[in-house]
């Protein structure tokens, strides 16, 4: 029997419309046929006669100039039919958001001269088979030196830090900015304004997608040359476009076919090994698989980065915030894949659902030499929110103030300016509040229960 | 290397395969077979998502060397439903929308066939630890759980019925 | 040993949609000759539903069963352009695209009818049974594969679609970040319930009680996987999943399999109770927001704050270890006792 939550069609009675057919209704999932019987298609359930397969060797150091690679050993393995090596990829720089205009490509698809973290791919090998491959992986000797590296994004922004990265700052520069700004009001003068300043420190550790079906493609050549991509990317033309400009190849060479995904989260969007077999699959002309093993899964492939985030309020006795400072800085890790885009959605997030009318916020996207991290479930905005409601709790309790009631005092409304200047509309915090509360029996006074999001507040005025 | 002929009853179906040493109950039954109901989540053993029955009882097919199970009996995801007519797990996940992805689902559905096989009327608990090695990063298990324990109380129904 | 009871609170909005590119997702519909409609797309379904969500907006627009509607996605060959399956975006952007498609489809549809039943199409109507039919005058009708037959094989006519979801791209300012992302919020409120045991520091989240204002439910069930799965998710990020003893302290950020990366099973996971409100998105397929994303995130400071409440230890710090509340009530007993 389907589990489903009550509608409370109580709420936003005048706007809601009805009289559909299908719209609103439990239909059955289209897919869950397949699930249960086992004949739903993921990309790994297609096999293919004389299918190779693809395994990497990896960077042992954080940080490390390379001096010699030797894939001599590596090609004696029985099996190994190509050895490959950033000269085989034809434009081997890349980022992925370089389709939305990002720059600069600031990621090798194999490692040249240098690696920037401990697991950046140097060599790949394609093989008869998945052992002969992982022993052809394993005898690639890399001959480094090392050197300093950067762990920590506040450090990484210090002046005296070992600068990393090629384009000459160890962070995202936005438009000649070191950090993605938001400037509403004049934050200094609502401080100044303030009854109360709270300053605190929120941050976080890296956190794996893990979904249960790895990362991985299969790659088909095709008699005219065209290689057909069956992967479990989240965004077919996406990899189509990204794959085809590291290939140096028309992007009509690409054929993507996709759609079934043993879970994303946002971890199967990097392009990360579609590019690798394809030309793979293209040097041999045959089938080639490259999925990632678990390891590669949690170690490899980028998880949701560590942020770190300090929040600054000024708050009025009567509950009011009259100014919020963030300072937040998303560790990219070495590469900047998505970050760029969800540091940027961080910060038109802040300051949070609520109306204040002074936002001073820098959302830095910093480079270290971690596990690049990159987009998930929650971009930009999951760790934001942990920071934010924690402070809003630790205010309400600073100040004695009913926790729900002081998110009410604060909590957005149509009509207002949001720190981005974007005019907020549809808004629905206050209603949210107030059924969260009746379905705690948490008491709210009268005039806390006849708020609403469509008329403004005039307290804010 | 020894290749070794390793002779499987296959949701019932005699089967014969040829088998290295290394070669995994579940590369036998996806690579050799072609029954790709039993998915690759980790090869560790850890996931669940390759759970078959072996002679009966639930294992993780990543983990069973195929020359190693001569002769056994094996159950798998595509052996249940009797042409269209889904057993009482598979028709619970469906209308239980116990399922998103789908990529642990055969392996989740194995396991709990195991414990209502021999255990008809399982407690939340008994239900729990029977799916305990199954992961499943999508439902939050409330559903799954939820469509075994409506699955068991079908299946008893039924049994009922024909006494 | 005292097992600390203690309740938590977070209220939060999420955007649908990010748009730093416009944005865009296309969708062509086509009818067969025995009125089957293919919806084709190369969006990308991660299982979160996405196949059975646009398919109730085709049926719902071009007014047929959902049996006549047929989903064929993600190849880049025959689908048009989808920019993916990420950002919230999914059933907004796809469901617009969808819906645009399969009213020019209809529009189609609606006038072969009528000139099979030499009416004006301007009077016909469907009601989602398979027939199109007059207004007022139910007996004058027509089912929708002899609709398709006609246009096939007597009219020569495509009934077919287009359709295009695309927002004007935004730029951020950079001085002051004015920027135009999202297409619309949703909301939600937690509350979380919270033991925390002061031997072990083990923190049990027993229930979470949940809020969510999502446009429109499409559909029910599926509203309910996702507040129910990302709950659990966030449950994992909060007390589960944990990077230690890799980080910070080495560079590994993480455990190598599930034996040491640890989540929820279905023993350990909360009670839990929601509630739907629906405040129409006007850009939204019928009225929908986007909220795959956003269901893992209010549970997270909720249980922070839960934490605080039930043993008086800031957590400030992702996830919220035994460790970090053990080194915590350390903390408060060393200041009672200085």
């Amino acid at each position: 029997m389907a589990r489903v939550n009550p509608i409370d069609g109580e709420f936003f009675k005048s706007e809601r419309t009805s009289g559909f057919n299908v719209i609103g209704t439990t239909v059955p999932r289209s897919d869950a046929l397949g699930h249960v019987t086992g004949r739903t298609e993921f990309f790994e359930d297609r096999t293919f006669p004389d299918l190779a397969h693809v395994k990497i060797h990896r960077s042992a150091y954080h940080h490390a100039r390379i001096d010699s690679v030797d894939i001599s050993e590596a090609s004696k393995v029985p099996g190994v039919l190509r050895v490959i090596t950033y000269k085989d990829v034809p434009a081997n720089w890349y980022t992925v958001l370089r389709l939305i205009g990002i720059e600069p490509n600031d990621e090798p698809v194999l490692a040249e001269d240098r690696v920037l973290y401990a697991g950046e791919p140097i060599v790949a090998v394609v093989a008869d088979s998945e052992a002969a491959a992982i022993e052809g992986a394993a005898r690639v000797k890399v001959g480094y030196t090392a050197l300093p590296a950067v762990f920590d994004v506040e450090e990484a922004m210090s002046p005296d830090a070992p600068v990393i990265k090629q384009a000459g700052t160890n962070f995202f520069v936005y438009e000649g900015h070191h950090a993605r700004r938001i400037r509403f009001g004049d934050v200094e003068e609502g401080f100044a304004q303030a009854d109360r300043i709270f300053e605190w420190r929120y941050s976080s550790a890296p956190i794996e997608h893990a979904p249960t079906e790895t990362t991985g493609c299969v790659v088909v050549p095709q008699a005219d040359g065209r290689l057909i991509i069956h992967t479990n990317t989240q965004a077919a033309f996406f990899t189509l476009d990204n794959t085809a400009l590291i290939l140096d190849r028309p992007f009509t060479d690409l054929r993507v076919k996709g759609g079934t995904v043993g879970g994303g989260f946002g971890g199967k969007v990097d392009v990360m090994v579609e590019p690798l077999a394809c030309i793979a699959a293209a040097l041999t002309n045959r089938p080639v698989k490259f999925v990632y093993t678990r390891e590669e899964e949690m170690q490899v492939s980028s998880p949701r980065a560590a942020e770190r985030i300090y929040i600054k309020d000024g708050v009025l006795d009567d509950g009011r915030i009259v100014a919020r400072k963030i300072m937040l800085y998303v560790d990219a890790g070495a590469y900047s894949r998505h970050s760029p885009y969800g540091t940027t959605k961080a910060a038109a997030h802040l300051p949070g659902p609520y109306t204040i009318p002074n936002v001073y916020a820098d959302c830095h996207c910093v480079y270290t030499n971690r596990t690049p991290s990159s987009a998930m479930r929650g971009f930009g905005v999951t760790i934001a929110d942990f920071a934010i409601e924690s402070q809003m709790d630790r205010i309400a309790r600073a100040l004695d103030i009913d926790p729900l009631r002081f998110r009410l005092i604060n909590a957005y409304r149509d009509g207002d300016m949001k720190a981005h200047r974007k005019v907020a509309s549809g808004t629905a915090l206050i209603e949210v509040i107030q059924r969260a509360a009746a379905l705690v029996g948490h008491d709210l006074p009268e005039e806390y229960l006849a708020l609403s999001s469509s008329t403004p507040g005039e307290a804010r005025s | 290397m020894t290749v070794k002929i390793v002779n499987l009853k296959v949701n019932g179906v005699d089967k014969a395969l040829m088998a290295k040493p290394e070669t995994t109950l579940l590369l036998a039954l996806r690579e050799h077979l072609g029954l790709m109901g039993a998915k690759r989540g980790c090869a560790q053993g850890a996931c669940g998502s390759c759970t078959v029955l072996l002679d009966g009882d639930p294992v993780v097919s990543c983990l069973v060397p195929a020359v190693a199970v001569d002769g056994a009996e094996v159950g798998t995801v595509e052996g249940l439903a009797d042409g269209r007519t889904l057993s009482d797990v598979q028709r619970a996940f469906v209308d239980g929308f116990a399922t998103q992805c789908g990529f642990c689902t055969p392996g989740m559905i194995m396991s709990a066939e195991a414990l209502l096989e021999r255990n008809p009327d399982p407690t939340d608990d008994e239900i729990n630890e029977a799916i305990s090695g199954n992961v499943c990063r999508c439902t939050g298990y409330e559903p799954i759980v939820s469509a075994i324990r409506d699955a068991a109380a079908t299946r008893r129904a039924s049994a009922e019925a024909r006494v | 040993m005292t097992l600390l009871h203690g309740r938590g609170y977070a209220s939060v909005n999420y955007p649908t949609g990010m748009n730093l590119g416009g944005d865009p997702s296309q969708a062509l519909i086509h009818a067969t000759t025995t009125g089957g409609f293919v919806v084709t797309l190369s969006s990308v379904d991660l299982g979160q539903g996405l196949k059975t969500v646009v398919a109730q907006c085709a049926a719902e627009t071009l007014g047929i069963p959902m049996e006549n509607v047929i989903i064929d996605t993600a190849d880049t060959d025959t689908g048009p352009h989808c920019m993916g399956t990420f950002a919230s975006r999914g059933t907004h952007r796809v469901g617009n695209a969808v819906i645009m498609a399969a009213r020019e489809a209809r529009e189609v549809m609606l006038q072969v009818a009528a000139d099979e039943l030499e009416v004006d199409a301007g009077d016909l109507e469907t009601d989602g049974t398979g027939y199109v039919h007059l207004k007022g005058s139910p007996d004058t009708k027509i089912h929708v594969q002899d609709v398709a037959m006609a246009a096939h094989f007597d009219q020569g006519k495509t009934i077919s679609g287009r359709g295009i979801f695309l927002k004007e791209r935004s730029y951020p300012v950079p001085e002051t970040g004015e920027m135009d992302p999202d297409s619309c919020q949703a909301h939600a409120c937690t509350v979380a319930e919270v033991e925390v045991d002061d031997e072990t520091g083990v923190v049990t989240v027993l229930t979470l009680h949940n809020a969510y204002e999502i446009g429109r439910a499409l559909n029910p069930a599926m509203v309910s996987q996702q507040i129910e799965g990302g709950a659990w998710m966030g449950v994992s990020h909060a007390v589960f999943e944990s990077t230690e003893p890799y980080y910070p302290a080495s560079r590994a950020h993480g455990p190598v399999d599930f034996c040491e990366y640890l989540m929820p099973g279905p023993a350990e996971i909360p009670a839990q109770t929601s509630v739907i409100l629906e405040r129409p998105a006007p850009n939204g397929p019928f009225g929908a927001k986007g909220i795959g994303e956003m269901t893992a995130n209010a549970p997270i400071p909720a249980i922070a704050n839960a934490i605080f409440d039930a043993c008086g230890v800031r957590l400030t710090t992702m996830p919220f270890t035994p460790e970090s509340v053990l080194r915590g009530l350390d903390a408060l007993r060393a200041e009672g006792q200085g």
